[in-house]
């Protein structure tokens, strides 16, 4: 399930808008511009279904989201959807994946908090016995430089 | 013929005589001839698994994807507690104290350790650094590693962790760590292959139940951890998605 973020969650001044998300799901989402920076040496795991259902989570995701492991799981990953993110980004990831083969690239994801980080992801297919069961996205610290790229890219592609 | 034994050619020389003790001890268990065969290099360890010489493994988890998906091996157990982690450091002289202050250019001494290299060049990419724009030095062992740092002929080192660890003081104190890896998923599995894969369920419950018998126990303690501990084949391959995700 996903539900509106909630004021009393925010940390900071924020400000309001409503995503539209997947097959006709819409959230409000509040957001700030405070960015918390990616913990070195750190990855961030999850598994999703074929749906992007969250199945597993590790503890830095936990950590660096803001919301519990309970809240995560059963969760759709468009939980971490910011609106500076273009849609194209998350279709080009879906049309990829989809077809069998890893997608890679650099995405602001948004905190439970209001506040946003970068990371550098990767998502691959799960294939057992030859077909695909689930995803497993994995996210680093992504170069400084490479996330100046994006922040001039993205909002061109809205 | 007896069954072949090997081990990730990485396993720190303290240990030899321990996997030895291994060896003799799996051999009483199993009732099995099994013959402990060590490789220099991993280019070498690779070409005996081409070869299909190698039945029993206690495999770099870089490999294991291809132990898997192209040998047929299984996993049996992995070391508890122990996951492979990497740190990147620089001498304590270096003004350098954070990765993203080195610069393109740069020469890091690493060793033949394919896990530990690429976790050591995911940590430097967030300083746009790629094999394409260092040099990248090869030594035998992480004590040469951290020589070539001191002495001046490198500006990083990409360690295994554990190994760092046990660096001897008066090198660490010498040595500035500026990042260590938190992956926690990366681990050296023993794994079994199709010859001996009638036996697994045995092995894996002999194993498993090692710390419990005194000679067991003090066979651990040679190799440097506590007990053995089932590795599903789930978990298994959710390392290898992760090792992949990594590669790309």
């Amino acid at each position: 399930m996903i539900h509106d973020m909630k004021p009393e969650d925010m940390i900071g001044d924020y400000k309001e808008t409503r995503l539209a998300l997947y097959r006709s799901i819409t959230r409000l989402i509040l957001y700030t511009d405070i960015e918390t920076p990616y913990p070195d040496g750190k990855l961030i795991v999850s598994t999703t279904d074929k749906e992007g259902i969250i199945t597993h989570v590790n503890k830095a995701f936990v950590e660096i989201s803001g919301y519990t492991e309970d809240e995560l799981l059963d969760s759709p990953h468009s939980i971490l959807r910011h609106p500076d993110m273009p849609s194209a980004a998350f279709k080009d990831l879906w049309d990829t994946v989809n077809k069998g083969i890893p997608w890679q690239g650099y995405v602001k994801n948004l905190r439970k908090d209001g506040g946003y980080y970068w990371v550098k992801a990767t998502v691959i297919p799960n294939i057992r016995q030859g077909k695909v069961v689930s995803y497993t996205s994995v996210r680093r610290k992504p170069s400084r430089t490479k996330v100046e790229e994006c922040i001039k890219l993205y909002p061109t592609l809205f | 013929m007896p069954y072949q034994f090997t081990v990730s050619p990485d396993f720190s020389p303290d240990h030899l005589s321990g996997w030895f003790f291994f060896n003799t001890w799996l051999q009483k268990q199993t009732g099995q001839a099994i013959h402990l065969e060590t490789y220099d290099s991993f280019q070498a360890q690779l070409e005996a698994i081409q070869r299909n010489e190698v039945d029993l493994i206690y495999a770099n988890p870089f490999d294991a994807a291809m132990l898997v998906r192209e040998k047929g091996f299984l996993p049996l157990v992995r070391a508890n507690g122990v996951a492979d982690e990497a740190i990147i450091a620089v001498s304590a002289e270096s003004s350098v104290d954070k990765v993203t202050n080195l610069m393109p250019g740069i020469t890091i001494a690493v060793t033949e350790d394919p896990a530990v290299l690429m976790m050591g060049m995911i940590m430097l990419e967030s300083a746009d650094l790629s094999a394409d724009n260092i040099q990248t030095a090869i030594h035998n062992s992480y004590v040469l590693v951290a020589k070539n740092l001191l002495q001046g002929n490198a500006d990083v080192g990409i360690f295994l962790a554990e190994a760092y660890d046990d660096l001897a003081n008066i090198t660490k104190n010498k040595l500035k760590i500026l990042v260590r890896s938190q992956i926690s998923v990366i681990h050296h599995s023993l794994m079994i292959g199709p010859s001996l894969a009638d036996k697994r369920d045995d092995i894996q419950n002999l194993l498993v139940a090692m710390a419990l018998g005194e000679k067991g126990n003090s066979v651990l303690k040679s190799l440097g951890f506590a007990s053995w501990i089932k590795v599903e084949d789930e978990e298994m391959e959710f390392m290898i998605d992760v090792m992949d995700t990594l590669a790309i």
